[in-house]
């Protein structure tokens, strides 16, 4: 699997490139409270400094516009495979997936972006198993991933093209384990070094902002929480999301369900909490 | 030396450790500790940095410091823990206990105080030692903020037990911080007003880029405002926030400076923030709610903790996600009196109106 790859994204390309629509929770797994979480969340909070270069954790990474180069590390004497490492442009993070045995760190050690990674191999296959999370996204639309999940990964390559599939299993916000897909192929040549960089400086954009706000919505009052669901016609019960979403005889249900009415001109009257307690009606 | 407590146990060993009750915690958790069993427990060590620990247990997280100097140690558990923490201690290092750093007033934060303060020695010659004798070197320095020592030297509630004398700090200050040159680089013992309680204590390692969090930060369960000992929600918040001040992560948005919190695991800025995030949000939604007009059980029934509860919510122990939703509720009230019924619907119309969307 050595060297630069880079993803096709055919699979969810409005999810992965322009991005997911607010309130686009179809087809996951999700509980009451990711969707509280993602109901109330305002994208105003990745203006903050200390979130502006927030990354995206290795459930999400690899469906993002990133370049991804794999080697292995290998033991001096023996030769044998210590490590297999993956650098990805995006957020220039580097993981480490060891290959030694080791086991993984006790529930006190430190969690992060990437996780704690082992893997061994199936014949062709690798399979990795990832603890040790930090919170991150499920779906960059505010539905949130815990740092209590945990992942399993198979990799297989077949020629130019490698595939990564994994499930995701979160006891705070997925009922069910998430699984996805996701495509790569391989670079034929190297690429500039500029494109595997991704330098980050957090600066004050919002120089108004009082000290410690958090911008969030009110559960139930965000003022564009209908939008998609009405832009689509698509019935609310397939619109939340949930684990029975994902499965084909859902689309019987959907057949029978309300749709929601046409999306009226945009709302007004936005109740977005910013600050301590505080009410700011919102301009765009 | 290996612990395998999951969050739930730590919310048992929390229960152990506060239960509110006049201002009487301290004693309540040495009660409780009574009657635990800590035979089983083992001290996991965590090392920070090279010259920095963090030896979790049975009670708040403990932080260890060393160099040419000796030792800092923050915090020290249950007092029948103390052999433990005195047996991981001195696995990382022989030298001598020079300071005993209390972040705050709660029996699980100082029940080792006596046992390990009196392993350690206090630098002092001169005249100091000349008037109190073996007394001025005996035992390590115990330092926390004056309102810890005002806390534990109290008069004791009735029915409740004075805590011993042993405990209490040695040193306080007061004001803003304390901080002095320990092992080559500057310790800041910092105050952090009426937040966990009114005696809380951040400490950092300038140069070594630790902070010890005490109560203030914790991985296991929603803040802890313990009112009774002059906790606010508002201070909380404020604290969480002067952490992230200090803190600043590595050029991949992670690590830098590392946290080490009062119960949990190992953390940095990115883990603080998600906390400060939580707290926040709580905390406004609360406070909208009150401004509203909305009771206690109108606030309760709008679930303002849904999208937190798996992770720090819980219905049973001495804080519960509904205390917490109580004591917020409580201060935001007293902060913002619900307007009388004639202004409130003007007000919540125009509110509700805004403009530009």
């Amino acid at each position: 699997m050595d060297g630069t790859w880079q993803p096709r994204y055919h699979e969810d390309q409005p999810e992965r490139i322009p991005g997911p629509e607010l309130r686009d929770y179809l087809g996951l797994p999700i509980n009451d409270a990711a969707r509280q979480f993602a109901d109330s969340w305002d994208p105003g909070r990745i203006t903050l400094p200390e979130e502006q270069c927030r990354v995206h954790v290795s459930p999400y990474i690899y469906r993002g516009p990133t370049n991804l180069r794999i080697w292995e590390e290998k033991h001096p004497k023996t030769q044998d495979v210590l490590a297999i490492k993956h650098y990805h442009s995006t957020y220039e993070q580097t993981r480490t997936i060891y290959m030694d045995g080791r086991p993984h760190p006790g529930p006190n050690a430190a969690h992060t972006w990437m996780g704690f990674s082992t893997g061994r191999w199936d014949g062709d296959m690798l399979i990795i198993e990832t603890t040790h999370l930090k919170q991150g996204w499920v779906r960059r639309n505010g539905l949130p991933m815990s740092d209590r999940a945990h992942m399993t990964e198979y990799w297989v390559r077949n020629g130019d093209l490698l595939t990564q599939i994994f499930m995701l299993f979160d006891p705070v916000y997925l009922t069910e384990p998430l699984v996805k897909s996701t495509e790569f192929v391989r670079s034929p040549r190297e690429l500039p070094a500029g494109t595997w960089l991704w330098v980050c400086d957090p600066v004050v954009e919002i120089a108004t902002r009082e000290d410690g706000a958090v911008p969030a919505y009110l559960p139930g009052e965000h003022p564009f929480k209908d939008e998609f669901a009405q832009r689509w016609g698509i019935p609310e019960i397939a619109n939340n999301g949930g684990a029975a979403t994902m499965y084909p005889e859902f689309q019987d249900v959907v057949k029978q369900a309300p749709k929601p009415p046409p999306l009226p001109p945009p709302s007004r009257g936005a109740t977005r909490v910013t600050g301590p307690g505080q009410q700011q009606p919102q301009g765009r | 030396m290996q612990i395998r407590l999951n969050s739930r146990a730590w919310r048992g060993v929390m229960v152990a450790a506060a239960i509110v009750t006049g201002g009487a915690l301290a004693v309540a958790g040495r009660a409780v500790a009574q009657q635990q069993n800590f035979d089983t427990v083992q001290i996991d060590t965590v090392k920070v940095r090279d010259n920095v620990y963090m030896l979790v247990g049975a009670g708040g997280n403990t932080t260890v410091f060393t160099g040419d100097e000796g030792l800092l140690v923050v915090d020290t558990q249950f007092a029948p823990l103390s052999t433990k923490i005195l047996t991981a201690i001195r696995a990382i290092s022989q030298g001598p206990i020079r300071y005993v750093v209390s972040t705050h007033m709660h029996g699980d934060h100082i029940g080792g105080n006596e046992a390990i303060s009196k392993a350690g020695r206090t630098r002092a010659g001169g005249n100091v030692v000349g008037d109190l004798g073996a007394g001025a070197t005996g035992q390590a320095a115990i330092l926390a903020h004056e309102n810890v020592l005002n806390r534990l030297s109290a008069a004791p509630a009735a029915g409740q037990q004075a805590v011993p004398f042993a405990l209490w700090p040695t040193e306080t200050y007061f004001g803003k911080k304390r901080e002095f040159l320990f092992n080559g680089e500057a310790v800041q013992i910092i105050h952090e007003p009426k937040a966990h309680t009114d005696g809380d204590s951040v400490v950092f390692f300038r140069k070594s880029d630790v902070v010890a969090t005490g109560d203030l930060f914790t991985t296991v369960m929603y803040p802890f405002i313990d009112v009774a000992n002059g906790g606010s929600i508002t201070g909380e918040i404020a604290a969480l926030n002067a952490i992230l001040d200090i803190t600043v992560p590595s050029n991949v948005n992670e690590g830098g400076t590392m946290v080490i919190p009062g119960h949990g695991r190992l953390s940095d800025e990115q883990d603080v923030i998600e906390y400060r995030d939580m707290a926040t949000i709580v905390r406004d939604r609360i406070k909208e709610y009150v401004k509203r007009g909305l009771t206690l059980d109108q606030v309760k029934a709008k679930k303002p903790t849904l999208d937190f509860d798996p992770r720090y919510g819980t219905d049973t122990g001495f804080w519960t996600t509904s205390m917490f939703i109580e004591t917020i509720y409580k201060e935001m009230v007293a902060m913002n009196p619900p307007p009388a019924p004639a202004s409130r619907g003007r007000k919540g119309n125009q509110t509700q109106k805004g403009s530009g969307e």
